[in-house]
């Protein structure tokens, strides 16, 4: 494609391109202060659509990074999906370790939990005659 | 068909292309791409998993923290005062976004020197080529100057994260009596924590203008518990430590829903990790970087010099070298995404 537009055709695309990757870099921040700002807080949904458009648009940037700039979408099929397929499997890694660091956080959470609750004594058991757990509990 | 004679096996080998004893394969490239074009694809490949790793687990340990920086409040500083000409003198991304056009716009003028390299026009090459290491130093100019803010005003480190987070709303004490104030404390909302006797940069995160209503009054330099604050550095003994960096925890309460109970907590540090990961990452990827405006200045020179004159093969090394300077830029959409803009 690239090849068949005339010299002066491929230069303004570049200049097209520079722009478009700049009005999206603005999109990005504006939304992104949207979703900080102090009338946002108390609206859970816009704070996700707006974080939620900002990653759609960082992908965006980056397919026309790779398929524009770097010439991808100009290359033969196989050396395009060579280098695009084994990135797929950082989808799985995406979903693991986000998945694993909520995880320590809810662990960390019942950690907390557990570390503030109190032992009742060993009179408010109702088992006191029981001399083997008047001894577990007075010794906790 | 003929049965066999040894005629017909003498025929075939005719036939069959000519090896060569070299091992450069024959005329047919793979993927209709030149060796080093293909490598370098390859490399990126592999660097990108790198990141990839990077980033995943900054992901990872950010999904693990109750709370994590709010990024307009940690990066709400721009060089030259600029941030004080905007409201509470904070400048939010402002900075890191004029950072982002720089590499954007070396990756267009990159782009423009790959064109004219494919003209074999070598002025052209070098001209836009030298805008393109411009724009990096710029870049690396740029967080060297982010870098120096966070350590020096703000004392960021490797383990110490001075910007905290609240998770609950309450009222802060005032610092000199210890009297529950109105000045409310929001849930959600990043602090910044002082080091007592430093003048800081910017007046940002927990104060909100209560410096105006209380300049007679200054927090004590000497580690200790004070009736609205708390200064590091106390040992367990009374005595002070004068190692340690004495960084001010304000005092505040919180109601507790169930049983009215008025709570007094103190300002704590952030997640420790944050200032590894903040480090590690735009440290990698300036790293990268840098390199990447060494290899274009020396493919500058040798493009200026003629050596690629003579190989007569449409400036391939400024192709290779362009396929490097925007990975660059890709990875820092990414590195923009997760750190400033999330």
């Amino acid at each position: 494609m690239a090849q068949h537009l005339s010299y002066e055709e491929s230069v303004r695309g570049v200049w097209k391109g520079l722009g478009l990757l700049a009005a999206v870099t603005v999109v990005e921040v504006l939304l992104s202060l949207l979703k900080a700002a102090e009338f946002a807080e108390s609206i859970r949904p816009l704070i996700y659509v707006a974080s939620l458009l900002i990653i759609a648009l960082s992908i965006y940037k980056a397919y026309f990074i790779v398929y524009e700039f770097m010439h991808m979408g100009y290359e033969v099929k196989g050396l395009a999906m060579t280098v695009l397929l084994p990135t797929l499997l950082l989808l799985w890694a995406l979903i693991a370790f986000f998945n694993e660091g909520d995880a320590w956080r809810k662990s960390r959470e019942k950690v907390l939990y557990k570390d503030q609750l109190e032992l009742p004594a060993g009179d408010e058991v109702g088992m006191s005659d029981d001399n083997n757990l008047l001894y577990l509990s007075q010794e906790s | 068909m003929t049965e066999e004679r040894d005629t017909d096996i003498i025929i075939a080998e005719d036939h069959k292309p000519e090896l060569n004893n070299d091992w450069s394969g024959g005329d047919r490239k793979p993927f209709r791409t030149s060796y080093g074009k293909l490598m370098m694809w390859y490399f990126l490949l592999s660097d990108a998993f790198t990141f990839a790793g990077f980033l995943i687990s900054y992901g990872a340990l950010r999904f693990s923290s109750p709370s994590w920086p709010v990024p307009d409040k940690v990066f709400a500083t721009a060089p030259f005062g600029i941030n004080e000409y905007f409201p509470n003198g904070e400048a939010p991304l402002i900075f890191v976004t004029f950072m982002s056009f720089l590499l954007i716009i070396s990756s267009g003028t990159m782009v423009r020197a790959v064109q004219e390299g494919a003209r074999e026009n070598k002025r052209g090459v070098v001209f836009w080529m030298l805008l393109t290491v411009l724009g990096g130093a710029g870049f690396l100019g740029c967080q060297a100057w982010e870098w120096t803010n966070l350590i020096v005003k703000e004392n960021m480190t490797v383990s110490t994260n001075p910007f905290g987070t609240y998770v609950e709303n309450g009222y802060y004490l005032d610092p000199e009596t210890g009297e529950i104030t109105d000045e409310e404390v929001v849930e959600g909302e990043t602090y910044l924590l002082h080091v007592a006797g430093q003048s800081h940069g910017e007046e940002a995160a927990d104060d909100h203008g209560d410096d105006h209503g209380e300049a007679h009054f200054a927090y004590s330099t000497v580690p200790g518990d004070y009736p609205g604050y708390v200064v590091d550095g106390l040992r367990p003994d009374g005595t002070g430590d004068p190692t340690a960096k004495p960084f001010i925890h304000r005092k505040y309460v919180v109601v507790d829903e169930e049983t009215n109970e008025q709570l007094l907590k103190v300002q704590e540090f952030g997640p420790p990790a944050f200032g590894a990961l903040f480090f590690g990452i735009t440290g990698f990827h300036g790293f990268h970087v840098a390199t990447g405006v060494i290899f274009l200045l020396i493919i500058l020179i040798n493009a200026g010099s003629g050596v690629y004159v003579a190989r007569m093969n449409g400036y391939e090394m400024v192709e290779k070298i362009g396929l490097y300077w925007h990975f660059v830029d890709l990875v820092w959409v990414f590195v923009f995404l997760v750190f400033y803009l999330l």
